[in-house]
């Protein structure tokens, strides 16, 4: 599928899926999607449930490997370094260390805020404690946190609110400065003034790194994104600029979707 | 009264009197524990002092005591918990974290679910032919620790799954995400936070294997021993042989000293379940995800 | 500000990583493989030590003959002395066993408060976890002479006494896995039989105790398995002489008996009493295995049933 769109020319490409296939055993989850992913932009998926929608983001963290008998096929190229995600040939753990991710719920460790964040930072062998403390304090700051917890950095995760938990959760994901962030509808667990506040910081990251973010909320995707891309049935049916999509859509399909006239 | 009226409350006092029937039996298992410890302690009472534990076996019953005993039954303990724990752990971990659907997995499987039933003499079967013989380990404590760690195995499984399995997915894919290994996932996360259900576990199999008899005595542990053991490759004796064999003796002196016995060997198995239920009780509580 | 590192380092670190991982699953693998060890080294061992017994001991005497004396001048090896104080034990074990257990089940099941349940389980968990040789002593030592009160001609050794109390000692056992198979009974069989104005023990009856039916007969034969290779309460407290007898008030050996009164003897390696522990514990593996066999694939039917 061709492209059509006018804001693509600004940004340069960060991840290209080509001919994009999935499979859960005999499921064909995804069947052929290619997209590109503008850098420093924050690109929405959206679609009715079960359209494949978190099954292409967990794509680029190649997630579905921990899942017995799941296939990919095609390409997801990631640049500048131009290096194919999901083939055999790539560790996944290379991967997850250049691609960071957000869940749905808030899922911080029960261990200190502060290790939370440290933790990817441990993993890739930093052991200077200076240059912990530094890109702890860089990551919470980054993800709007650093205010509210740093006189309780030592006190466990789980007693921050669920909103503070979901920023912990992006600054647990910031702090190894990844090349692209994962959010896998990362506000469907929260209430409306923490909605609001990921949402600002998630327009605010744009800056810093490249989001894919999949909502359940078109709204939230009109609010949050520069591009959209609409599937449906494990198909991409029309990927544009947010303000192109939502105003005139090129396909009658996506035009139903976003006017509630489908589900 | 109408008939209907009548059968209703006959069938109400059939519930009434099936609640009182259960609290019976209840109150009788309860009262079992309750007698049995009570006894063992009113008539091992006059041995239940500090010469009784400092004092090696004798013919003479007031001058036994169980020394060679509990510190035989504490060596054992300590090769079983250093074996039973890190292969028992180990092969939790496998089976939860690891392993592929296939059919090693599922023998593996198979077998631990029927080890756990299969009675602990056979156990001391196992070791007298295999340990003592093949193995040349003679009737020592390592043998007798070994014996015992295969027959906690099942436990220490079982109850090691049942921890790693309470960590939630997402707290496994949040680790993952972050570029962590499978290793790492499980050395960092899942095992420090289920912590408290795999030692939970690892004390109710301690607890089996302090009071288990038939498998040391077939592997020969000895009952009269009146020196401490200077290696593991040493004989030994045990509490529970202790008390068997003072139980077996005509003699109602020695029957105090198995009253004795039992008294500590029943409060040492009780007092670690406690401490295994406390802990699960508390893990439960702080877990809430 | 956020330009990724440069991989190269990353690489490197990964493959250790990796490496380091492999060693560590292989390992993981190998604890689990122990459990496959154990039992074919006691499969291996009890045929390997049993086979010379049976180059003295035709099979079919072996399972005929009505006498056990291995350490007489003129032995006879017929296991079925032994086997029948097994049955004997059992068969008294579960008569108590079964009843108590079940009713305790269902009372905890569709009784009981919460709070009283988890009163009452630790309870019954502690008194599976009583020694069995401290359970012997009881048997020998309390339960035999309030006996003696109520069957006077009662000796001091008898398999009623040994049985009772291994009875005792499986409650706890029959009554947890009856009761997780009543648990597992969804609520909404329940509700349609409140519906139809049935009472409590009524919906206990006939719609819990049916619908766990399968994991209730698995509690069961895995309480028989239990008190099948029972061993120190029958050596304390039912004698160590084989006694071909179905009378629970005599005093009789049991299987496990009988290996633990030849173990106490100090016997040469390759003497004929060493082996027969051997062949003795092979008939005792062979019977606990069946019924744990059944009963695993009972409590797997039920478990597909809901």
């Amino acid at each position: 599928m061709q492209m059509s769109m006018e804001a693509g020319a600004t940004a340069p490409v960060k991840a290209r899926t080509s001919k994009l296939h999935f499979w859960y055993g005999g499921l064909h989850a995804l069947q052929g999607v290619d997209m590109d992913i503008r850098d420093r932009q924050v690109t929405a998926l959206i679609g009715p449930s079960g359209c494949g929608k978190s099954t292409f983001l967990r794509c680029f963290n190649r997630m579905h490997d921990l899942t017995p008998l799941t296939r990919y096929e095609g390409s997801i190229h990631l640049y500048p370094d131009d290096i194919d995600l999901v083939s055999k040939e790539v560790d996944p753990i290379e991967v997850r260390m250049r691609i960071g991710m957000v869940f749905q719920k808030p899922n911080p460790f029960p261990k200190s805020i502060f290790e939370n964040v440290a933790y990817g930072l441990r993993v890739r062998g930093m052991r200077s404690k200076a240059l912990i403390e530094e890109e702890v304090e860089r990551a919470l700051r980054d993800a709007a946190l650093w205010d509210e917890v740093k006189d309780r950095l030592q006190s466990s995760g789980l007693s921050l609110s669920g909103g503070q938990q979901q920023r912990l959760c992006i600054a647990r994901a910031l702090a190894t400065s990844p090349e692209m962030l994962l959010f896998d509808e990362p506000t469907s667990a929260l209430d409306p003034i923490a909605t609001a506040r990921i949402e600002e910081l998630i327009t605010t990251l744009r800056e810093r790194v490249t989001v894919l973010i999949v909502t359940h909320n078109m709204q939230q995707a009109a609010r949050v994104s520069d591009y959209t891309a609409f599937m449906f049935l494990g198909e991409l049916i029309e990927f544009a600029a947010t303000s192109k999509l939502f105003t005139n859509p090129d396909r009658k399909a996506t035009e139903d979707y976003i006017t509630g006239r489908y589900g | 009264m109408s008939a209907m009226r009548a059968g209703v409350e006959r069938r109400k006092l059939l519930d009434k009197l099936f609640v009182v029937l259960g609290l019976l039996v209840l109150f009788a298992a309860l009262a079992v524990l309750l007698t049995l410890f009570l006894d063992l302690v009113r008539q091992g009472a006059p041995r239940l002092n500090l010469d009784f534990v400092t004092s090696y076996a004798s013919r003479k019953p007031e001058q036994a005591g169980i020394l060679a005993a509990w510190v035989g039954t504490s060596l054992i303990m300590v090769v079983t918990a250093c074996v039973a724990m890190p292969v028992g752990v180990a092969a939790a971990i496998y089976l939860e974290e690891y392993a592929p659907r296939n059919w090693i997995t599922a023998v593996i499987e198979i077998n631990v679910t029927n080890l756990a039933g299969v009675p602990s003499i056979i156990y001391g079967l196992l070791a007298l032919g295999l340990f003592v013989y093949k193995f040349s380990l003679g009737q020592s404590i390592l043998a007798a620790g070994l014996t015992l760690a295969l027959l906690i195995l099942p436990i220490v499984i079982v109850a090691t799954r049942e921890a790693v399995r309470a960590v939630p997915r997402p707290i496994r894919e949040a680790a993952y995400a972050l570029g962590a290994t499978r290793w790492e996932v499980t050395a960092h996360h899942v095992l420090p936070y289920s912590m408290g259900g795999v030692l939970t576990g690892m004390i109710i199999g301690l607890s089996r294997a302090i009071g288990e008899t038939a498998p040391i005595i077939t592997i020969g542990a000895l009952s009269f021993i009146a020196f401490l053991p200077e290696s593991l490759l040493d004989p030994f004796t045990a509490m529970p042989i202790q008390m068997f064999n003072w139980v077996s003796r005509p003699d109602p002196g020695f029957r105090v000293n198995a009253a004795a016995a039992g008294a500590i060997l029943l409060g040492m198995t009780l007092l670690m379940n406690g401490i295994a239920i406390w802990l699960r009780y508390r893990f439960r509580k702080r877990m809430n995800w | 500000m956020t330009t990724p590192a440069s991989p190269a380092p990353l690489w490197k670190s990964i493959r250790r990583r990796r490496v380091r991982d492999r060693v560590i699953e292989s390992l993981l693998l190998l604890a689990g493989l122990v459990a496959v060890f154990t039992t074919v080294a006691i499969v291996w061992i009890l045929v390997a030590e049993a086979l010379p017994f049976f180059d003295h001991v035709s099979f079919a005497d072996f399972l005929t003959d009505t006498m056990w004396t291995p350490l007489f001048a003129e032995p006879r090896y017929g296991i079925l002395p032994l086997v029948a104080g097994t049955l004997v034990t059992t068969f008294v074990a579960l008569a108590l066993a079964i009843p108590a257990g079940t009713i305790i089940a269902i009372y905890l099941s569709e009784f009981a408060s919460h709070r009283l349940r988890e009163l009452v389980k630790p309870v019954l968990e502690m008194l599976g976890a009583v020694p069995t040789v401290v359970y012997g002593y009881f048997a020998l030592v309390m339960v035999t002479p309030f006996l003696q009160k109520l069957i006077p001609s009662l000796p001091g050794f008898n398999m009623l006494s040994a049985g009772l109390v291994i009875g005792i000692m499986i409650v706890p056992y029959v009554a947890s896995v009856s009761e997780d198979a009543m648990r597992a009974v969804p609520n909404y069989m329940r509700e349609g039989s409140y519906a139809m104005g049935a009472t409590r023990l009524q919906t206990a009856t006939r719609v819990v105790v049916p619908g766990a039916l399968s994991g209730i007969a698995a509690a069961y034969i895995l309480g028989i398995s239990r008190a099948v290779g029972e061993t120190m309460i029958v050596a304390v407290a039912a004698g160590l002489q084989p006694n071909l007898t179905w009378n629970p008030t005599e005093s009789a050996a049991t299987i496990t008996a009988f290996i633990v009164q030849v173990s106490l003897g100090d016997l040469p390696h390759d003497s004929i009493g060493y082996q027969s522990i051997f062949a003795a514990g092979l008939v005792l593996l062979v019977v606990t295995l069946a019924f744990n066999v059944a009963g695993f694939m009972l409590t797997r039917r039920f478990r597909e049933a809901y």
